[in-house]
């Protein structure tokens, strides 16, 4: 289902538009009263990659302040991680960042 | 408290369950294989025959079920459009998915030799011996059963007192304690991992 390269598009592209920034949407994970500390930051080790420090400070903020930013980029990026959480039984959703 | 999992190396784990832990491992794994099957919504776009069999074409609106309403929750906070173009994409696989899961849970247990029928007198243990990539079967499979659980019970942030607080023969006291129990598991499954 993927469309043919259409170059052409590209290169009458609107240059009035503003410049999108290069990270615009983010993906938050949610505290629920359900999931196991020790899951989610295996969760985020195993999908992210993530060092394990990093993996527990995210986990430790979900935690404490009910949600934190685990990854940013491509809204297309996001969907798929967002979609992986769901995999794993984490809370996710993605949105346009505000910063 | 007893360990269920521990490492044994390149990945693989094993645990010992009672039978009868393994038969109610069993039940609650097959109940949400069930439920993620059974209740798929046809598709919705009845004019795009080919979306329909490539299978692209999912429902749009949540499940209303608040068990699958929380496993397969809305990936858009306050944007219903977004959440149900993402979810007419992504909610088929996602339940093809967990029942994989689900399934590969219920043939390890098979191959570990539980019997189809165990009963109450039954002491024999089970040994579950998980690949690496059963283990994630097994880690999921393990949160969608607590999550189902959690949400039909109601279970809440810090609400142990209440739990413990229920009368013995309260039908809901001896589900926490199944919810609770399958936690430990979990947890050491994870911990079997680090």
């Amino acid at each position: 289902m993927t469309a043919a390269p259409t170059p052409t598009e590209l290169e009458h592209a609107d240059t009035d538009d503003v410049v999108e920034p290069a990270l615009p949407w983010i993906t938050i994970v949610w505290n629920d009263p359900v999931n196991l500390m020790s899951y989610v930051t295996f969760v985020f080790c195993d999908y992210f990659g993530y060092p394990r420090e990093k993996a527990e400070k995210l986990m430790m903020q979900v935690h404490q302040e009910g949600k934190a930013v685990v990854s940013h980029g491509r809204r297309e990026e996001m969907e798929r991680d967002v979609q992986a959480m769901h995999g794993y039984g984490l809370w996710a959703t993605l949105q346009k960042s505000e910063s | 408290m007893r360990q269920h999992f521990t490492a044994a190396g390149r990945g693989q784990v094993v645990g010992g369950f009672a039978a009868l832990e393994a038969d109610l491992v069993r039940t609650l794994v097959a109940q949400v294989v069930e439920l993620v099957r059974d209740d798929a919504p046809a598709p919705t776009d009845e004019d795009d025959p080919l979306a329909s069999l490539l299978q692209m074409d999912g429902p749009i609106e949540p499940p209303e079920d608040p068990v699958l309403a929380r496993l397969l929750p809305n990936a858009y906070r306050d944007d219903a459009e977004s959440s149900g173009e993402f979810r007419r994409f992504t909610e088929r696989s996602l339940r093809d998915q967990k029942a994989e899961n689900g399934l590969v849970v219920l043939e390890s247990l098979r191959d570990a030799g539980l019997p189809d029928q165990v009963l109450p007198d039954d002491q024999t243990t089970i040994d579950v011996e998980l690949s690496a990539v059963q283990v994630q079967a097994w880690l999921r499979t393990l949160t969608d059963v607590r999550l189902a659980l959690a949400t039909r019970l109601g279970v809440e942030d810090d609400d142990d007192d209440y739990w413990v607080a229920l009368p013995e023969d309260d039908p809901r006291s001896y589900l926490h304690d199944i919810y609770d129990w399958l936690g430990f598991v979990q947890e050491s499954l994870v911990v079997a991992l680090a």
